[in-house]
């Protein structure tokens, strides 16, 4: 059987968990539960630098053989979003972009109308475009058309922990759409993200789940294992479900007298 | 002379260069973007580009998000 290997934008992917920098007490800590997660695609995000004090670079503190893929995070509309791409991409450490436009405040559901927009925009100017978004079958196919890498639906509001309530509609999602289907938010622990991949998800990204557990780095190694057990999961074909039991041992021989 | 850095409104020794305004910021210059009057400029140009009155300049890293 060929190796299992998730591949975007030309690059072979060992690890189906992406990670989030977020949260985290410290840059180490970070480090550290990077390193456990074995995650290859690594987010951050761009903010203005506070020019008042001297701050550690988190570049320092991401391993070198990661692919950074930075977020659009702050950005209310399609126009931001861009704006904080090209910045994103003139620090020179590549041209992976995580869209986010979010223009809800409560929720901070993503807008997919905007999203869209954005992601045409990007991906002419060569950028590899990850899109996160409300799960919707028509935006998505629309997100591939404009050329998107993968799309990356929500699985509940950000940094929830809720886990996977948008199911249905991301199993709709995998069967229907091409490009890799990445659930990104809301997944608050390991059996969350080990279901996604069992729908048959490409990949999953987490943060808020990993950093503000107690123990970060063993969290990272569980949500790990949780992702390689759902990919194996589907990938040995996952036996569906019945109505009444089926005996699993033997229903001949038994020790009575009748038999 | 006047210019907005950040949003916030700065007072600078005038015939000041970018690469030297980032200096006496004490940034490093690898961890930064720039973006002057609304473009972006690439490190290797910062010395090129003179500030002038009102100029707006925003400078953004990259800092932890998901």
């Amino acid at each position: 059987m060929a190796a299992d290997i998730l591949e975007i934008a030309g690059k072979e992917i060992k690890s189906r968990l992406f990670i989030g920098t977020g949260k985290f007490s410290s840059f180490s800590l970070m480090r550290e539960a990077i390193k456990a997660s074995e995650a290859q695609v690594v987010t951050v995000a761009l903010r203005r630098v506070d020019t008042s004090s001297k701050q550690d670079n988190i570049l320092d503190y991401i391993p070198k053989d990661c692919i950074l893929m930075p977020n659009t995070s702050g950005a209310r509309n399609a126009q931001e979003a861009v704006r904080i791409a090209r910045l994103a991409k003139a620090a020179g450490c590549g041209n992976w972009i995580k869209v986010e436009v979010i223009s809800d405040n409560k929720y901070l559901l993503p807008d997919n109308l905007e999203t869209l927009e954005a992601t045409e925009v990007l991906v002419k100017e060569g950028f590899v475009v990850l899109p996160y978004m409300s799960p919707d079958l028509s935006i998505a196919k629309r997100l591939v058309q404009a050329g998107a890498s993968a799309v990356m639906p929500l699985g509940s509001p950000i940094g929830s922990n809720r886990g996977v309530k948008t199911e249905e509609l991301i199993r709709i999602m995998v069967e229907e759409i091409k490009i890799p289907v990445i659930v990104d938010a809301g997944l608050g622990r390991p059996s969350d993200a080990c279901l996604c991949m069992e729908l048959g998800c490409s990949a999953v990204l987490i943060n808020t789940a990993i950093a503000v557990s107690d123990n970060p780095v063993n969290m990272a190694r569980a949500f790990s294992q949780a992702v390689t057990a759902g990919r194996e999961a589907y990938l040995s074909g996952i036996p569906s479900q019945g109505g009444s039991a089926s005996a699993s041992s033997p229903l001949t021989g038994f020790l009575r007298k009748e038999n | 002379m006047i210019i907005k850095i950040n949003g916030k409104s700065e007072n600078i020794e005038t015939k000041l260069r970018l690469n030297e305004l980032i200096r006496n910021k004490n940034l490093t210059p690898a961890a930064v973007v720039i973006e002057y009057n609304g473009s972006i400029i690439l490190k290797e140009k910062w010395a090129d580009i003179l500030l002038n009155e009102n100029d707006n300049i925003e400078i953004v890293s990259f800092v932890s998000g998901g």
